[in-house]
């Protein structure tokens, strides 16, 4: 096990927080089923992930590429929050509350 | 010894990282949660600069924490929530929760567990990484940005856009009884449909 924490870091290394974080924001959106807030942000947490992934492997086979599709994530992650955020405004204005439970009262 | 430094500094980033994202999910208060967040962002950025990819990093600062964690910060504090109802869930689903994770963490390290047994064959260089010396980060990151995926670029533009648009046509609300000026209706008035000369007889004055 000696060369896998003390030596040179690796690919591994990154591979490993990213896998956590991404674990993290999945056990995230299960814990906190009332806060539709938390569960944005752990999709925050597993895009980031994501993107951990994409430049670990661009720096690892040294492909410019993966940095690249590292910043085409960010712009879908900041659509996706303003968005999201945008909807989650509206909702608690006409309902008073973000309980996701009474989302499904919207059904026509 | 002057191969510990970079080890330790990527220690300290990546047990930030996580531990942070740690506290993103599991703080009572949404806010701090958003601090946490910020925290994640900021210490990712740092793996990212260890990895040499400074751009991704100042855009991962610019984009994260200058726009999406501030916007989650004005919406938490902007909705007047009731902290203790959203956490009513939290222990009833902690056991499917932490269940599901553990399976898929098993999954991920038996991934990487298999792929060190058994290394693939690496996938073709498609655009090369030059070296650091010689081009900076950002411009070959340009080079290729521009030139192989101009159309791409052009489509997560349209994406922010829709993203603006959205937002706004969602969050805009007309409000009624709210007396605002009416610039069109004010110019089309002219002086002689609301001006009436009134000939006044003395002694009587108008009824």
């Amino acid at each position: 096990m000696q060369p896998y924490f003390f030596g040179q870091i690796g690919i591994l290394h990154y591979l490993v927080v990213s896998t956590l974080l991404f674990t993290l924001g999945v056990c995230g959106i299960f814990l906190n089923r009332k806060n539709i807030i938390t569960i944005l942000m752990s999709i925050e947490l597993i895009l980031l992930a994501v993107n951990i992934n994409f430049v670990a492997f661009s720096v690892k086979l040294g492909d410019i590429t993966g940095q690249i599709f590292a910043m085409f994530i960010l712009t879908v992650a900041a659509a996706e929050a303003s968005i999201g955020l945008a909807i989650l405004v509206i909702y608690f204005r006409n309902r008073g509350s973000i309980a996701v439970e009474d989302v499904n009262l919207m059904k026509g | 010894m002057a191969d510990l430094l970079p080890t330790l500094i990527f220690y300290l980033f990546a047990g930030l990282t996580v531990l942070s994202g740690l506290l993103v999910i599991s703080s009572k208060n949404p806010v701090h949660s958003v601090f946490f967040l910020i925290l994640a962002f900021f210490n990712s950025a740092g793996l990212f600069v260890l990895l040499g990819a400074e751009f991704i990093a100042m855009i991962l600062v610019i984009v994260y924490v200058g726009a999406v964690a501030v916007l989650f910060l004005f919406v938490v504090m902007m909705l007047d929530i009731d902290i203790v109802a959203l956490r009513a869930g939290f222990l009833r689903y902690l056991p499917v929760g932490l269940v599901t994770s553990a399976i898929l963490l098993f999954e991920f390290l038996l991934i990487f567990y298999l792929s060190l047994r058994a290394p693939a064959a690496l996938a073709p260089v498609r655009q090369a990484l030059p070296d650091a010396g010689q081009v900076s980060n950002t411009h070959a990151i340009g080079n290729v940005l521009y030139s192989w995926y101009l159309y791409p670029f052009q489509m997560s533009g349209i994406i922010l856009l829709i993203a603006m648009a959205g937002a706004i046509v969602l969050t805009l609300r007309v409000r009624p009884g709210v007396r605002k000026q009416n610039i069109a209706r004010q110019l089309e008035r002219s002086a002689r449909e609301r001006m009436e000369i009134v000939k006044v007889k003395p002694g009587e004055g108008i009824s």
